[in-house]
């Protein structure tokens, strides 16, 4: 069997974070990511992170990736296990990971489940038509592997990501019609929305998908207007031709490996669906497992690596070997404060102050 | 369908190589997922659904959600958004829920 | 309304815009920037401490237009592409600098079509200089020079095609 101190499932922004600050305090730590490069989903955000200059702002999130991956080959103390599936959690400690067609065992003192979110799908009809894309699959495939998505395309969501996507779409010379939104707002950042005023695409609020058509796929999309109770209004259909749907309408924590563990979980809608009620220091109900990033609540990039090395150190100070806990939480615990001060942090503020709760172990 | 240049980003790719898309010849990149090679071919449609014999395409690209799922080289059930492309594999869409074949 | 449309308002543009004081003196740059968000990168980019330092990090920016240059180094390092440099100092032409992420890359003397915030056309202009400031990682600062009166309405243009 495997054995090391810390074992952390996820090797994106929250999971290398929490690596990193454990590995610091001197705990041997094995990452286990599925993916094949690490970053997560950091390796296809070209745009630039905003925050504050310590968690990269100003950085595009592909190079935020290369400095993580950097820093993770310099930690001599760090093991990172590519394309390998954590499958289970066991109650005498063992991880179970699935790698190169056989599955070891890993024995580990503390866990970090930094497994990230998954995107949302949308009912309507048509929806299941190739070309119906969720927003996470249009940049891998356009910002990793360099393909185009499609020649048209109509976003469905008008958040940050909606808006992001949109205007990477521009940059890799795809056209995009238009960014239809539900709200009666634009959800994410003005300045992104902006941006895409700028290049003359229409962003229609209080407006959502209709029907997809085509045989094969996508080769048409219908758009209707939404009243107040987001009931269609007949009469109000636009056609667009266009042979993608991207729907970037949320995403939900990925919290299977933290529910098969049997950690206490909360249907939080502010947090995107079920998360696992934690305490101030990230630990879940099972006092050596600990959440971080998307997993533990949907925020931004930058707050998935505060709360990773949040997470770290909680683990590592679980493990008796981050002396200096109480400042480094506080430290981390400002960090977090600011990104979450503001309107666009309500929702987040909103959501946490239901999940975080003395129910959870303290370390 | 390849981004030939782009203003932020540029891309490294594997050997140029040929594979079989339902018998005829396609190329496409070595390590890059089946998915993109066959995007990049402007195929779409990987599969038929199990039930009403839908077409379907993939929808997360990186392995969660199985809307991918196709026969590469006899072998059903595999995600191809995750699945790296190699010289001479035979890639077939995928009808219903796929035949495990089991031999003994 | 900026969240439902993604265009500013006039007020708020009004509020934002260096004085006519200062636009008389040189290039200065103009941040149209609204919105209480998590951000600071334009204080860390400003050399002359023309942004004021934030202290809680979803403060607008606050310039002091006495100390910016228009160097452009924040239009380039600003995550939300929200801040242009507007120089009203020649005799029969302004000269507008923006950030630009597309392709293909401007060359100075191209003609261009002028675009305000809504993406309309608003005439012609011509590329004047093409810089790429490394703090941008990317971002190319653009200056075009535009009609005089368009210098509050110009924020983005479209190459023409067939042009070098």
């Amino acid at each position: 069997m495997f054995r090391t101190e810390l074992a952390v499932v996820g090797a994106g922004p929250a999971g290398l974070s929490a690596a990193l600050a454990a590995s610091e305090c001197g705990v041997d730590t094995l990452i286990v990511d599925n993916g094949s490069t690490p970053g997560g989903q950091l390796v296809k955000q070209t745009h630039k992170f905003f925050g504050s200059k310590a968690e990269h702002a100003g950085t595009r999130g592909i190079h935020i990736a290369r400095l993580l991956a950097g820093e993770l080959q310099r930690s001599p103390q760090v093991e990172y296990w590519s394309e390998s599936t954590a499958l289970g959690y066991y109650e005498d400690q063992v991880l179970l990971v699935e790698r190169e067609g056989r599955a070891h065992a890993v024995h580990c003192d503390a866990l970090v489940v930094a497994t990230g979110a998954a995107e949302r799908h949308m009912v309507f009809p048509g929806n299941d038509l190739p070309g119906v894309y969720g927003a996470g699959a249009v940049q891998t495939l356009m910002n990793v592997h360099g393909v185009k998505p499609g020649e048209r395309v109509l976003i469905v969501g008008a958040g940050n990501i909606g808006l992001i996507v949109s205007y990477q779409l521009l940059q890799a010379g795809v056209r995009v019609a238009a960014v239809v939104e539900a709200s009666r707002y634009i959800g994410g950042y003005a300045v992104h929305a902006s941006k895409l005023r700028r290049l003359s695409v229409p962003i229609l609020t209080s407006h959502t998908v209709k029907e997809a058509h085509g045989h094969e796929q996508v080769e048409r999309a219908t758009v209707w207007q939404i009243d107040e109770t987001f009931t269609g209004v007949p009469g109000t259909e636009i056609e667009f031709e266009v042979d993608v749907i991207c729907l970037a309408v949320g995403l939900s924590p990925v919290t299977d490996l933290l529910c098969q563990i049997g950690c206490k979980m909360k249907y939080v809608p502010e947090l995107g669906g079920y998360v696992p009620i934690r305490n101030e220091n990230m630990q879940t109900t099972r006092s050596e497992v600990f959440v971080a990033g998307d997993a533990s609540g949907v925020e931004e990039g930058s707050s998935a690596m505060l709360t990773g090395r949040l997470a770290g150190y909680a683990a590592a100070a679980y493990l008796g070997k981050c002396p200096d806990f109480q400042n480094k939480r506080a430290e981390c615990q400002r960090a977090l404060d600011a990104l979450r001060a503001g309107p666009s942090g309500q929702k987040v503020r909103a959501g946490l102050s239901v999940v975080v709760s003395m129910e959870a172990g303290t370390c | 369908m390849r981004i030939e240049r782009h203003p932020i980003l540029t891309f490294t790719k594997g050997a140029k190589v040929q594979f079989y898309f339902e018998g005829e010849p396609l190329e496409g990149y070595e390590g890059e997922p089946i998915a993109a090679a066959l995007h990049a071919a402007g195929i779409r449609c990987l599969r038929h659904s199990p039930v009403r014999n839908r077409p379907r395409g993939f929808f997360c690209a990186i392995g969660n959600c199985s809307s991918c799922l196709m026969v590469v080289d006899g072998v059903p059930n595999v995600r191809v958004c995750v699945e790296k492309l190699r010289a001479g594999m035979d890639v077939r869409r995928q009808k219903g829920k796929g035949d495990l074949n089991v031999s003994d | 309304m900026l969240k439902s449309t993604g265009v500013p308002e006039r007020e708020q543009l009004d509020a934002v815009t260096p004085p006519a004081s200062r636009r008389s003196k040189g290039p200065v740059a103009m941040f149209e920037c609204f919105e209480r968000i998590p951000c600071d990168p334009c204080y860390h980019a400003c050399k002359h401490g023309a942004v004021k330092e934030f202290l809680d990090i979803c403060d607008v920016p606050e310039v002091d237009f006495e100390r910016c240059t228009g160097c452009g180094l924040c239009v380039v390092a600003c995550p939300g592409l929200a801040i242009f440099i507007l120089d009203e100092t020649p005799s029969d032409h302004a000269v507008v600098g923006l950030p630009y992420e597309m392709l293909p890359v401007p060359e100075p003397g191209q003609e261009v079509t002028l675009l305000d915030r809504e993406g309309r056309e608003l005439g012609k202009g011509e590329v004047s200089q093409v810089s790429r400031p490394r703090v941008g990682s990317g971002t190319l600062l653009v200056k075009l020079k535009i009609p005089k009166e368009m210098v509050q309405d110009v924020r983005s243009f479209r190459l023409e095609r067939g042009t070098p």
